[in-house]
């Protein structure tokens, strides 16, 4: 088992170095990885778009880290405005797919009266 | 005054392995262990509207982390879109379907363990590559000018005035963001047409689920007192949240 | 600050920090607090006044000016009730939150040239966000109290704020097109001089935006005439209905912190900030007109000013609240949507051409010319940025152990 070993060594090595842009990395991987998790296990369709905000946000980590002029080695060698601009785009466009999402969530619970995804098999089989 | 200065220094010199308490450092685990556990208790709380509010804090948080990463603009952006227009669309439609039996609805338990393996050979993945480029992981060094909005403000009128990242040669033509910035614009009107079409209140027959009102009141007063919050709520909140 | 405690004192970086920042933080919450007891105390008299009776005038002398402490030491001695359904730790935690997002949006507001909790490069669109996070405390209060009545009211307040945004928001816009920046100071300084250089006299688009922003603001605190809350409150039950104690005085505490932060807002985009009608500093000899030069007890002398105009902003919506009636929740919604965003957007619109077409503005040699560079570095020194940004502003990032 060298697998977790490596990792927790990399683990205590990284928890004791300054921040940097693999700090911002991890963050963003736990955030994504919640947010995979909670769509997968969520049986109520907004804990599923709970989970669909939780990754645009893990993304969204990733793109200001790189983007970010403080934290990388030297400050050109950053994204720049590039991934500031990205991130803003997806806030914006996470923005509204949540909206549509909700709509449909509201819909579907207009005619069947609950919020079950399991419930949602009037086409199976 | 001067006693206490050397004692609050041994004891910080006592507790930090660091000479001086490096408060980027201490605000980036402060803010990273909100959002993180924050996502973590999302997955793991089963009253959906628990639920919502660890995502408010974990969204919270992660515009903390953004203005640190000095991307204050998409800080503020994310604060006031995200949290205040997002979410507060999520919690609507969490209190507009939170009847009892549905707040708390559990997945079974062979869902939930094959969940958590996927999830954690994900994050392992994705750590071990985050970890992986050695130059991500040396700290920052130097001073920068402090950023300000207007190249990002310039930038999406189509006119680059950012110094190009190292790399590039320099009398490369860069791209403004103008195009994009129309057709999100356009996208956002569509969606909000769109979605306050999809949950339009319709004519119910039978009432839905407040039944206990429904013995002291008529049953289409109790409908339409419904619908018509329905409507307010849905119409106007989707217009606040998709602006 | 931070400069001080460091170079004369001889604290140690950290500790200097710490410090600083606990000085700021405690300077804002006196604020919030006694500005809260002030504004309570003088609501009472301004109601009274306005209702033909006098108030309180037996709590502290002729004038009854211990009303508010006396108000607040029987909350606090008040029973802390909970109802028996509610879910324990959201009822808990949403006064905090409310009070949070009102106090938060203080750090960003500036009360004279410099004096701000952390002067940041985005500040009024700071603090519009921060300001929209205080629906969060009303929903959850509205649904931890266990009350169908109490979430019906929940709901409706926070789609009243949540629609009000859109709005408040492009009110906001113009005067940031005006000066070109988000900075509040830059704002505020840029309308430095007589009262004819504040951006409300700029030009007539920018007076209707003035007016719609009060209008917004007063929706957006959930002031009378817009105050279905408080007055379903009286009627059936708000969100705040199941509170009682210390827990309901944050709530208050945060409306009339909310109340004062949008007044100075008001102040700062519109009202000059810290300048007064007249300059007087200037006509004195004290400073030049810029900000940055002026000695710390002319900035005092602003901080006064600011305080005072934001302070007559909460009275007038007191008045304002005490004279008309209320409104219906569609009547709400279609002040917000029929009215106040089409008048916005028309406003803004007609504000860009003016800038575009007269950008001297209509008395020669009176206002600041519309071309005036706000980022020093983007058009060359000809303009009068409030510090030159390149040479102070690098932040230092090598603070770390190498």
């Amino acid at each position: 088992m060298t697998l977790p070993l490596a990792m927790s060594a990399l683990f205590a090595v990284f928890v004791t170095e300054p921040v940097s842009v693999a700090h911002y990395l991890v963050v963003g991987a736990i955030l994504f990885t919640a947010g995979v998790a909670c769509m997968a296990t969520k049986r109520n369709a907004l804990g599923v778009l709970m989970g669909i905000e939780l990754v645009l946000n893990g993304a969204n980590v990733n793109f200001v880290a790189f983007a970010s002029p403080y934290l990388a080695a030297d400050g050109a060698r950053s994204l720049g405005l590039d991934g500031q601009v990205i991130a803003l785009f997806v806030i914006l466009l996470a923005a509204a797919e949540a909206a549509v999402a909700l709509a449909i969530t509201l819909n579907f619970y207009n005619n069947h009266a609950t919020v079950d995804v399991d419930r949602a098999d009037d086409l199976k089989g | 005054m001067m006693p206490t200065i050397p004692i609050a220094e041994g004891l910080a010199g006592s507790v930090l392995p660091l000479a001086a308490i490096n408060f980027h450092t201490l605000f980036f685990l402060l803010f990273a262990a909100i959002a993180c556990g924050a996502a973590v208790a999302v997955v793991a709380a089963d009253n959906v509207v628990r639920m919502a509010l660890y995502l408010v804090l974990s969204l919270a948080a992660t515009a903390g982390l953004f203005f640190l990463a000095g991307a204050e603009f998409v800080g503020a952006m994310q604060l006031m879109i995200y949290v205040g227009g997002t979410l507060v669309l999520l919690v609507f439609g969490v209190m507009l379907t939170a009847q009892a039996p549905f707040v708390t609805m559990k997945s079974g338990g062979g869902d939930r363990l094959l969940a958590g393996f996927v999830g954690v050979a994900l994050l392992g993945m994705l750590v071990l590559a985050g970890l992986s480029v050695p130059a991500w992981r040396q700290p920052a060094s130097g001073t920068v000018p402090e950023p300000t909005a207007t190249p990002l403000g310039m930038s999406l009128v189509g006119v680059r005035v950012d110094q190009p990242p190292a790399g590039q040669p320099e009398g490369a033509v860069r791209s403004g963001y103008l195009l994009p910035f129309e057709i999100v614009s356009v996208h956002l009107l569509v969606v909000l047409v769109g979605a306050a079409y999809l949950a339009r209140a319709k004519r119910r027959k039978t009432p839905r689920a407040i039944e206990v009102a429904a013995s002291v009141e008529p049953p289409e007063a109790v409908a339409e007192h419904a619908a018509i919050g329905r409507t307010s709520g849905a119409g106007s909140v989707l217009t606040g949240g998709s602006a | 600050m931070v400069d001080f405690l460091t170079s004369t004192i001889g604290l140690s970086g950290w500790l200097a920090w710490t410090l600083a920042a606990t000085v700021s933080a405690v300077l804002i919450l006196n604020v919030i607090a006694g500005g809260a007891l002030v504004f309570i105390w003088a609501e009472r008299k301004v109601s009274a006044r306005i209702q033909d009776r006098l108030g309180p005038t037996r709590t502290g002398g002729r004038f009854g000016w211990l009303q508010s402490l006396a108000d607040g030491i029987k909350l606090l001695a008040k029973e802390d009730l909970m109802p028996e359904g509610a879910d324990g730790m959201l009822f808990r935690l949403a006064p905090y939150v409310s009070f949070c997002a009102s106090f938060c949006a203080f750090i960003a507001l500036p009360f004279a040239f410099d004096v701000v909790g952390q002067r940041l490069n985005v500040a009024v669109f700071f603090v519009v966000a921060v300001l929209g996070l205080e629906v969060f405390g009303v929903i959850l209060a509205g649904y931890a109290s266990a009350s169908k009545w109490s979430l019906f009211g929940a709901m409706r307040e926070a789609a009243q704020v949540v629609s009000y945004e859109v709005p408040l928001g492009m009110c906001v816009v113009v005067p940031v097109m005006l000066a070109g920046s988000m900075d509040m100071v830059t704002i505020a300084e840029k309308q430095a001089g007589w009262f004819w250089n504040w951006y409300v006299f700029h030009d007539p688009f920018t007076f209707v935006i003035f007016w719609v922003y009060v209008t917004c603001a007063v929706a957006s605190v959930n002031r009378a005439p817009f105050d279905l809350a408080e007055a379903e409150s009286e009627l059936v039950a708000g969100f705040h209905t199941e509170y009682s104690g210390l827990r309901w005085s944050y709530f208050f505490m945060a409306e009339y912190g909310s109340m004062f932060l949008v007044s100075a807002m008001a102040a700062v985009l519109f009202l000059g900030g810290w300048n007064g009608p007249i300059p007087v500093a200037t006509l004195l000899g004290f400073s030049d007109g810029t900000g940055d030069t002026a000695p710390y007890l002319i900035r005092l002398l602003g901080l006064a000013n600011l305080v005072g105009k934001a302070s007559l902003g909460v009275i007038i919506m007191m008045w304002i609240r005490w004279t008309l009636p209320r409104l219906r929740i569609d009547q709400v919604m279609t002040t917000c949507l029929k009215y106040c965003t089409p008048i916005a957007a028309v406003m803004f619109a007609g504000a860009m051409l003016w800038q575009i077409g007269l950008p001297g503005g209509l008395m020669p040699g009176a206002g600041r010319p519309g071309g005036e560079i706000r980022e020093g570095w983007l058009e060359g020194p000809g303009g009068r940025a409030a510090t030159p940004p390149a040479a102070d502003e690098t932040r230092d990032v090598a603070q770390v152990a190498p």
